[in-house]
């Protein structure tokens, strides 16, 4: 087992020892040189240390669901497409690529000189196998539904359709795979930059099991090669000499650290032993901006921050209430008093700025908060609730700081224009994601919104009346009926027309109150050369250069 | 003594029983499962990932279940961290959480017990007063204010230690011991303090300084081995304090002990890994105890073991 040796050579080859004299003199030390603290200062070699959130749970493209792995899945493997510095969409293991007419069958050409890490041809194969290893059942993929605009991919996935080779993808021959759509999905080439359709080396999956991921094991195809996996302490990665874009690659090692506590990474990246941030701790946010307004890095992301309501029970099953309650929210107070980082007041679901859309936005975004506060005041009375009758509710978040601020502020907000009696609940992170839900014992919810891929889909698809993640209760024929449409529908003008006529029917039932759009925020290091902020966050290391 | 031993440890069996089973369905009676998350997954994915884990089958025999494989070593996979098993996760995380802990429960004995004893044979000095007071803030600011302190100090202004991480040289654990081992070694020297002061005025050491014992022998052989009895004892909670508190440093500090996997197991609902942990620990505070129960047996001519 790899991952253990840095622990077993600790223990044999005295350190522990060593460890322990070090304490006893910890006060010499102390007073002590500053070299000896050298594990992340200057060498010949180009590293890069990347914080990195949370430890990843797993290094399988096809399993992998967090962020986190994500960002270290970009830079070990490569899909048929990828992204260039800025998110936009590039030719990846395939060089290029023919579009049916009608919009579902897809024709990649593999390139050549696409290799694996131990120096195999990366052939159509690898990717069916991969495919359909995602939608297969026994696999257990939580990501797998990302495939299901391939034909049977669904069918395969609930056990409906046993065999496999159904999946509406096909090698036919080593360089050419042909992908089978069950409608046109103009979101299918970014969407398959997702770890979920990233190809695999079936002989080492297969030898291997679950351990093949391990750095020992581990058959990659991306720009860097997995080295080293300490869980909870560090992955190392170095660039891989078998990479079709090698040349282009800068550096040497990328070093990822998982850093739970954004406060602890805050601390290692003040004392120079992380480059780059992954996320910031808020209350730092004021402090960070007077003292290293250089290096706080803030950016668009593709994510929505938003209360919900539930609609299948009193008081919020009542419209009137629930378009009183969204207005009398203080987007602009809350964007600069609470979340401070430059986060974007919203007024849409669908995150401006994404790709082939339009923004749609709540009819009240025109008026100001004075005019939006005496119009819900209005229809609070309309139904049939005054100062002296006020309307009593519980406000329900998941506990942390952050959304604990917001809602307190949220309710002031509320007492302050209707008299509303609010309640605050906190629930820890499951209990609160059951009870959202059930929808028994919800009112008002915080919720949040992170796109999987760049496509006004991704935030649309969670209102459909049979999705697992509406816990508004939203149900409209008109809505599901126009999402439909744009499933199939092959013209992308007309596409954006009909999503953007079933998110203004959304928004119009105020079945959420959307209150900012997220921002990336992160702290990186001048030295840091050679990335671009991008509203998916995909910053592949590959481009990336240090400049010291 | 050996079956003293034996009778301890038959005794441990039924109380791990019950540790596991309690443990085993308090986990699952926690609202939410291993994979809710805000974006939850299609039905029929969650049926199948309930499949693999073997979380559709009823809840006794889930029980039955993980009962065999426990008696067979293996704890199973972790539910979070897919690509390792709980065994593979907590034999990783042992040793590190193991150093740190001896480390600290090393340090807090030594410098504990010398500033304790200095203390009582200066009793009502300055440097009584000195090391008692240092003590009272040492017990009184929690490890989680400390550990951020020094790091701090010493890692963000004056930038001669590393804040965090692990394995990259003994520095790394410099900070984290010392956070871990001063609420202890506080608690320690006020003790040994206590004890000492009592000792001293006792018949025995009355007696063996009119024999005419040169003082420094009266107090390494007699006085000092009276004086530890209360420190021993205390070595069972102190051995449970610093594992809990060792949660909470691995956390700041970033060590990838098993404190981590213990919130997190938890946190995130993994079944497999809180198991492995709780059983793990349970294991580990009874054998604690019963290795302070032997030690005192030697220290304390009054008690025998029959």
């Amino acid at each position: 087992m790899e991952f253990t040796t840095g622990i077993t050579k600790f223990l044999t080859t005295g350190t522990f020892v060593k460890t322990t004299r070090a304490v006893a003199l910890g006060v010499t030390l102390l007073a002590g040189t500053t070299a000896l603290v050298a594990p992340t200062l200057a060498s010949a070699e180009m590293v890069f240390h990347r914080g990195n959130g949370q430890e990843p749970g797993t290094l399988d493209p096809q399993i992998s669901e967090g962020v986190p792995s994500s960002h270290i899945l970009r830079d070990l493997f490569e899909g048929l497409t990828a992204e260039d510095t800025d998110g936009s969409l590039i030719p990846g293991q395939a060089e290029s690529w023919t579009i049916s007419e009608d919009g579902k069958t897809f024709i990649f050409k593999i390139r050549e000189n696409a290799k694996w890490s131990n120096g195999d041809s990366v052939t159509a194969h690898d990717f069916v196998y991969a495919w359909q290893r995602a939608v297969a059942p026994s696999t257990g993929t939580a990501y797998s539904f990302l495939l299901y605009p391939l034909e049977n991919a669904q069918a395969i996935s609930s056990g409906e359709e046993k065999d496999l080779s159904k999946l509406g993808v096909k090698a036919t021959d080593d360089n050419t795979l042909e992908v089978h759509l069950s409608g046109p999905a103009p979101y299918f080439l970014g969407m398959i930059t997702h770890s979920v359709a990233y190809p695999v080396h079936k002989a080492t999956v297969e030898a291997k099991g679950a351990s093949w991921t391990r750095p020992e094991n581990m058959v990659s195809n991306g720009a860097f090669k997995l080295t080293e996996w300490t869980p909870q302490s560090k992955i190392v990665s170095v660039k891989s000499d078998t990479y079709w874009n090698k040349d282009t690659v800068k550096l040497d090692k990328v070093v990822y650290y998982p850093t739970e506590s954004q406060t602890t990474a805050l601390k290692r990246y003040r004392a120079g032993e992380i480059d780059w941030t992954y996320e910031v701790p808020n209350d730092q946010i004021k402090w960070i901006k007077e003292n290293m307004a250089d290096e706080f890095h803030v950016s668009n992301y593709l994510g929505t921050y938003y209360y919900g309501f539930n609609m299948t029970k009193p008081p919020f099953n009542d419209p009137k209430l629930r378009k009183a309650f969204s207005m009398a929210i203080d987007r602009d107070i809350l964007t600069s008093k609470i979340v401070t980082a430059g986060e974007v007041p919203a007024y849409a679901f669908v995150v401006p700025g994404v790709t082939g859309y339009d923004a749609v936005y709540s009819g009240f975004k025109a008026k100001d908060q004075a005019a939006r506060n005496a119009e819900a005041v209005k229809l609070y009375e309309e139904a049939g609730y005054s100062k002296d009758n006020p309307l009593e509710i519980e406000l329900r978040y998941n506990t942390s700081d952050n959304h604990k601020k917001i809602a307190i502020a949220v309710a002031s907000m509320w007492k302050k224009t209707f008299g509303a009696k609010v309640n605050l609940v906190n629930e820890e992170w499951k209990v609160y994601l059951e009870t959202r839900k059930l929808k028994q014992a919800t009112q008002a919810f915080r919720a949040g919104w992170i796109g999987d891929y760049n496509d006004p889909n991704t935030f649309l698809e969670l209102w459909l009346s049979d999705s697992g993640l509406n816990d508004t209760g939203f149900n409209s024929p008109e809505f599901d009926s126009l999402m439909k449409q744009a499933a199939l529908e092959q013209d992308a003008g007309k596409r954006k027309e009909l999503l953007m006529q079933a998110e203004a029917i959304f928004l119009e039932a105020n079945a959420v109150a959307p209150i900012y759009h997220y921002v990336t925020k992160r702290m990186v290091k001048p030295y840091v050369k050679g990335w671009k902020s991008n509203v998916m966050d995909h910053i592949r290391s590959q481009y990336i250069t240090i400049e010291k | 003594m050996l079956s003293f031993i034996l009778k301890r440890l038959a005794g441990a069996i039924p109380t791990l029983l019950i540790i596991i089973t309690l443990a085993f369905f308090l986990i699952r009676a926690a609202p939410g499962g291993p994979f809710d998350k805000e974006r939850s997954v299609p039905a029929e994915v969650e049926a199948n990932l309930n499949a693999v884990y073997h979380l559709d089958e009823p809840i006794w025999q889930q029980y039955l279940y993980y009962l065999g494989n426990i008696v067979q070593g293996d704890f199973g996979p972790s539910f979070q961290y897919r690509d390792f098993s709980v065994t593979e996760l907590i034999s990783a995380g042992f040793p590190v959480s193991l150093t740190l802990g001896l480390t600290a429960i090393f340090l807090a004995i030594t410098i504990g017990m010398s500033l304790g004893a200095i203390a009582a044979l200066k009793q009502n000095s300055a440097i009584d007063y000195a090391v008692m007071a240092t003590a009272m803030i040492g017990i009184t600011i929690p490890n989680f204010v400390m550990a951020p302190l020094l790091t701090l100090v010493f890692g963000v202004y004056l930038h001669i230690l590393p804040v965090g991480g692990w394995g990259d040289g003994p520095l790394q654990a410099l900070l984290p011991v010392i956070a871990l081992a001063l609420p202890q070694i506080a608690y320690i020297a006020r003790l040994t303090r206590g004890s000492m002061i009592e000792v001293l005025r006792s018949n025995f050491v009355r007696t063996a300084r009119a024999k005419g014992l040169p003082e420094r022998t009266m107090l390494t052989r007699h006085a000092m081995k009276a004086a530890m009895l209360p420190v021993v004892s205390y070595l069972g909670p102190a051995s449970a304090a610093v594992i809990t508190g060792s949660v909470v440093i691995e956390q700041i500090f970033g060590i990838p002990g098993i404190g981590r996997y213990f919130v997190q197991g938890a946190l995130n609902r993994d079944y497999t890994l809180v198991m492995g942990v709780v059983i793990f620990y349970g294991t580990l505070i009874l054998s604690f105890n019963l290795i302070v129960d032997i030690i005192y047996g030697f220290l304390d001519p009054k008690v025998r073991m029959g």
